[in-house]
């Protein structure tokens, strides 16, 4: 199955919970089968079937506490600062911080992480299976990464230097 | 270019979104402007650390890949009846089958998979071994103390090189268990690098490794993994793949002797 183990991470990351990944993974596979019809050969199979696991989150019921947050950029608060303090620079953070400043993160912000860091899509890839235009992909990362840098900041005890 | 228009672009530079008028242009700042490289290479740390921390954090179980494979079968109509199907049910059976032509060229990659998996499980012990303050149980440079230490552990034995004209260095071993069997870990080093060497038995029917021999770099960590009789070698380690290729042919050279 095309993009199972990848699918299933990112499930595990929005959902925070392995029994909900499955389920959602299992239904995201399901789903792409039935309508498989509607995708375009030619277009980006990864961002379609990332687009489907995502609307099917939003319809759960974390999906859906989570949907305040999910297409209203102003739900959270713009982290204050703009420059990364000397702090940050160069710090190394272990693992297991980056983790939890993930797992910290509004789903908002944490999803635009995933697939731009971890997945490693294009903007162009991302807006698609976001369903959103490439300026805000772009304004929404930016916020994303400066929020999950206070984040890091503020536990400071998983800096390593 | 400013520092103001710089820091927007930032974002931009470390998802390689930029046009390569833009791209032009921040590098020619980022070359004068030290405060502003700074950010920039802080941001690259910062994506490469995350994905590092995110990617992979959780892997599906055999179990529950067979289960989603299962729900999503359609029953398997050979493809030469899909044309006797009720004009209806073209559309269906067309979408099943290019469905299924996705999940063939991934059950390829799901191969690779299971080979990323035992790799990852091999180079999370070599990893944890790295980081251990006891890396190994028994502790000799010498292949005659170790080779017999092993005797009696495992249901199989090994030859082990002779090092005394090489650069690598004999550290010692341990008993391991992979895959539910018992194996052999032993830590080589060289120039200050460690490298494990893992000897498992192979199984009937258990194929998670690439049959492919050569050194290649999965993470950063320099891989070789090769079969002689009924055991199965994998060396790993973060030198590079010709050091680690030195030492699989001092091995397979020891194995046949
Ligand atoms: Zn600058």
């Amino acid at each position: 199955m095309p993009h199972f183990a990848k699918l299933y991470n990112f499930a595990c990351w929005l959902t925070q919970d392995r029994v909900a990944a499955e389920d959602l993974v299992q239904e995201t596979y399901t789903k792409a089968l039935k309508g498989f019809s509607s995708f375009q050969q030619g277009t980006n199979f990864r961002a379609w079937i990332y687009r489907i696991l995502r609307n099917t989150f939003l319809t759960t019921e974390a999906g859906l506490r989570a949907t305040v947050s999910l297409d209203s950029d102003d739900a959270v608060p713009e982290p204050t600062t703009t420059e990364t303090p000397a702090s940050v620079l160069f710090a190394r953070f272990e693992q297991t911080a980056i983790q939890k400043a993930l797992e910290e993160l509004p789903v908002n912000y944490r999803e635009m992480i995933l697939l731009c860091d971890v997945e490693e899509m294009s903007y162009q890839e991302v807006a698609q299976a976001l369903g959103i235009p490439i300026g805000t992909v772009m304004s929404r990362l930016s916020r994303a990464r400066k929020a999950m840098r206070v984040l890091l900041m503020a536990g400071t005890e998983g800096v390593a230097r | 270019m400013n520092c103001e228009l710089c820091r927007t672009n930032l974002d931009a530079y470390v998802d390689e979104g930029l046009s390569p008028e833009e791209l032009g242009a921040i590098y020619e700042h980022l070359r004068t402007c030290r405060t502003c490289a700074a950010e920039a290479l802080a941001h690259l740390q910062m994506k490469r650390e995350t994905r590092a921390a995110a990617n992979a954090r959780f892997t599906p179980s055999a179990a529950f890949r067979l289960r989603v494979e299962k729900a999503i079968q359609p029953e398997r109509k050979p493809l030469w009846k899909i044309g006797a199907l009720p004009v209806w049910m073209h559309g269906v059976g067309v979408a099943a089958l290019a469905f299924l032509l996705i999940a063939v060229s991934a059950t390829v990659s799901a191969r690779h998979a299971a080979n990323d998996q035992a790799i990852a499980e091999l180079l999370d012990m070599h990893v944890a071994t790295m980081a251990s303050a006891n890396p190994v149980d028994v502790v000799s440079t010498d292949r005659h103390t170790v080779k017999p230490w092993f005797q009696g552990k495992l249901p199989f034995a090994f030859n082990l090189p002779e090092l005394k004209d090489s650069a690598y260095k004999l550290l010692g071993g341990k008993v391991i268990y992979f895959n539910h069997s018992p194996g052999a870990q032993l830590l080589f080093e060289l120039r200050k690098h460690q490298l494990s060497v893992f000897i498992v038995q192979e199984r009937p029917g258990w194929h998670p490794f690439r049959p492919a021999s050569a050194a290649v770099s999965e993470k950063g960590f320099s891989v070789e993994s090769w079969t002689e009789s009924g055991l199965r070698y994998v060396v790993i380690s973060d030198t590079s793949p010709t050091d680690v290729h030195g030492l699989s042919e001092l091995l397979r050279a020891a194995a046949s002797q």
